[in-house]
């Protein structure tokens, strides 16, 4: 085959290849599962976005005190007259968007030292990696209470908290990939032309390990919401009187008969939690067969 | 000679691919040497992020735990300094703080006014009992729904585990133990929503500090009923949230022991399915399952924080509850230390047991 002739070839196969691409949605998005999970997430962005959707003003007082649901109030109101419904809704600006800022923050440390320790192995590798272990020997909300009560209760410091106690499992995924490409030939050879320490780490290993680190920040999403809510609910995350869910949860325990206290924001945070997992599983199936592998999945 | 039988492929492949189960000797030995070295190094390891915790604090120690008028007193201040060690070099306090733990000493926590310590160990025995019985509920279920979700693959059971997984890893535990208790308590009145006992009952003279079991050998039965009552919804509750990680892992081992070439022998031998999957399947998958479990029992230790306060439970869970909402650092550095030290002593203890399963991992 002349040069020509592989330039074409190849041309016909990308062509063809995203054809192909255009005309179909790819396969994890065309799963029931992923359709549920986009429209429940498209439903809270919206919420977010649009704050004229809440009927009341979250946080001020609009009725009687414990109101149970009705044409009024549709989920009710809290001991202060608040409205539930507005302050279920005003939840989801707390709960997503630094339920996203805990996994965004825990990838980039874990992706660093990971690219560090699998890079340039020896005693850093070591050193970093019983770090991690030290990370792991801890249950994670444990350790995070206790960081959490040291920082003192505020939202920041509970999202401080849990990266801090999140970040090694990126790390050792980021390890072992970077372990098993530093040998290979095209960076050896991009080494020996005289590429550096810095930019190999960054254009040779970066790009193919941000591939895993976003599917496991996927799988990571809805329990990073959970994390946050239950830190609240343990009085470390959001203070009163900000709507959180897990907060707002805590203070229904001692209304039992107002159930309408506990269930609205509950299921606020099962149905963006279910649609986060929804996604990531559907992820991990799509792009990454190893962790696939792994858990076992089929489809 | 001939090709070999289908029957002689069959003896050499009856006992499944690794190693016999007991094979001690030496290399046992050095397995276990090494590990209780590497345990070691992390409860040094766990002391200095604890350490770390309690010298994170942005404010000044003097000012939580000195009234107004001690703190305007310099003497006092100077005094309070000295005692606890405060001016002294970081590695020093360190060590201090080292030999305090190894007397016991957790510090004094700020809402009890007792010492961390005492209070964890009038605690500790009602949420291992919780615990305990928890993670067995999670294990037999999981194991369980796993074993047949891997032998019915991709059928109706296998989608059904697969949702009831994904269900148990989106629902908060505390909110599933506030519906849960509403409705099975509160509205059908099943089952006890509060405390260990009925409240007319006295707990069982102490010998392990787990009712249900000095209850027994007290042979006071109704009091074993009693504290049994009270388990079931708090334990389940428990239970849901570790069972999917269970099951997705027995499952995901179970499969895997049935890729292997010896299962494609068996099956060309003849063997019947239920022999294979029990034999080749199930037993590959014995030596991740008890990694798994020593995983759900460390995670349902610090889970228990969610229920316990809801079921009044009176136990690690519920002082740890207390002790964050009321910023008492004394009490939550302490907790976590001991759980990580429980969670430490667990994880050591499956290694072993898994390693007695699967020589394999004693080269890792």
């Amino acid at each position: 085959m002349t040069k020509t002739d592989v330039v074409a070839a190849v041309r016909q196969a990308t062509t063809t290849e995203l054809h192909r691409r255009h005309r179909r949605l790819p396969a994890w998005m065309r799963r029931p599962g992923t359709i549920f999970a986009f429209v429940v997430l498209a439903f809270w962005l919206l919420i977010i976005a649009l704050p004229v959707l809440r009927p009341y003003d979250p946080l001020a007082t609009v009725g009687p005190a414990l109101a149970p649901p009705g044409p009024e109030f549709l989920f009710g109101t809290d001991a202060l007259g608040r409205d539930n419904l507005s302050r279920t809704l005003a939840g989801a600006t707390v709960s997503i968007p630094n339920g996203i800022a805990i996994v965004v923050a825990a990838a980039t440390i874990g992706t660093t030292i990971g690219l560090i320790a699998g890079f340039f192995g020896g005693w850093v590798d070591e050193v970093l990696m019983r770090l991690a272990d030290l990370v792991f020997a801890f249950p994670s909300i444990i350790l995070a209470m206790a960081i959490a009560a040291a920082l003192g209760p505020s939202i920041q410091n509970a999202v401080i908290a849990a990266a801090i106690t999140w970040w090694p499992a990126y790390a050792r995924a980021v390890r072992s990939i970077v372990l098993a490409m530093r040998e290979s030939e095209f960076v050896l050879s991009n080494r020996l032309s005289g590429v550096g320490t810095f930019r190999s780490i960054v254009i040779d290993m970066l790009p193919a390990v941000l591939g895993s680190v976003l599917v496991l920040g996927m799988l990571d999403m809805g329990a990073a919401i959970l994390f946050l809510a239950g830190l609240s609910f343990l009085g470390l995350g959001a203070v009163p009187p900000t709507p959180e869910w897990g907060s707002m949860i805590s203070g229904a325990v001692q209304y039992f008969d107002e159930w309408w206290l506990a269930v609205a924001p509950g299921l606020a945070i099962v149905t963006v939690v279910l649609a986060f997992n929804l996604i990531g599983d559907a992820l991990r199936d799509q792009l990454e067969p190893r962790l696939q592998e792994m858990t076992g999945e089929q489809e | 000679m001939s090709a070999p039988s289908v029957d002689s492929v069959g003896v050499s492949t009856d006992t499944p691919t690794g190693a016999p189960a007991s094979s001690g000797g030496a290399g046992y030995t050095r397995f276990v040497l090494r590990r209780v070295v590497a345990s070691v190094i992390t409860l040094f390891g766990i002391t200095i992020v604890s350490f770390g915790i309690s010298v994170l604090v942005p404010v000044r120690a003097e000012t939580v735990n000195l009234s107004q008028q001690a703190l305007a007193n310099p003497e006092v201040v100077a005094a309070f300094r000295e005692k606890f060690g405060l001016d002294l070099p970081i590695w020093e306090q360190y060590l201090r703080y080292l030999g305090g733990l190894l007397h016991g000493d957790l510090g004094i926590s700020q809402q009890t006014g007792n010492p961390v310590s005492t209070d964890l160990a009038n605690y500790a025995p009602a949420t291992l009992e919780l615990v305990v019985y928890a993670t067995l509920l999670s294990l037999v279920a999981g194991v369980a729904f796993g074993i047949i979700a891997a032998a019915m693959r991709n059928r109706w059971p296998d989608h059904l585990a697969r949702l009831v997984s994904l269900i148990g890893v989106s629902v908060p535990t505390y909110w599933l133990a506030l519906v849960g208790s509403t409705l099975l308590f509160r509205q059908l009145g099943w089952l006890p929503g509060s405390g260990r006992l009925d409240a007319t009952m006295m707990p069982p003279p102490r010998a392990t500090g787990f009712y249900t079991i000095d209850s027994l050998l007290a042979g006071q039965f109704d009091v074993f009923q009693s504290a049994v009552a009270h388990l079931i919804l708090p334990a389940a509750i428990l239970a849901i949230s570790t069972l999917g990680m269970i099951l997705r892992f027995t499952r995901s081992s179970v499969l895997d022991g049935l890729s292997t070439d010896a299962v494609k022998a068996a099956k060309v031998k003849g063997l019947p399915h239920r022999r294979v999957l029990m034999r080749y399947g199930v037993r590959m998958a014995s030596s991740p399952i008890i990694t798994v479990a020593a995983l759900s029992f460390g995670f349902l230790l610090a889970a228990t924080v969610y229920v316990e306060q809801i079921f009044s439970w009176g136990g690690m869970g519920q002082y740890a509850y207390r002790a964050s909402t009321n910023l008492d650092l004394s009490a939550i550095t302490g907790i976590s230390v001991v759980v990580a030290v429980i969670f430490l002593l667990v994880n050591f203890l499956a290694d072993l047991l898994a390693s007695a399963f699967d020589p394999r991992i004693r080269l890792q």
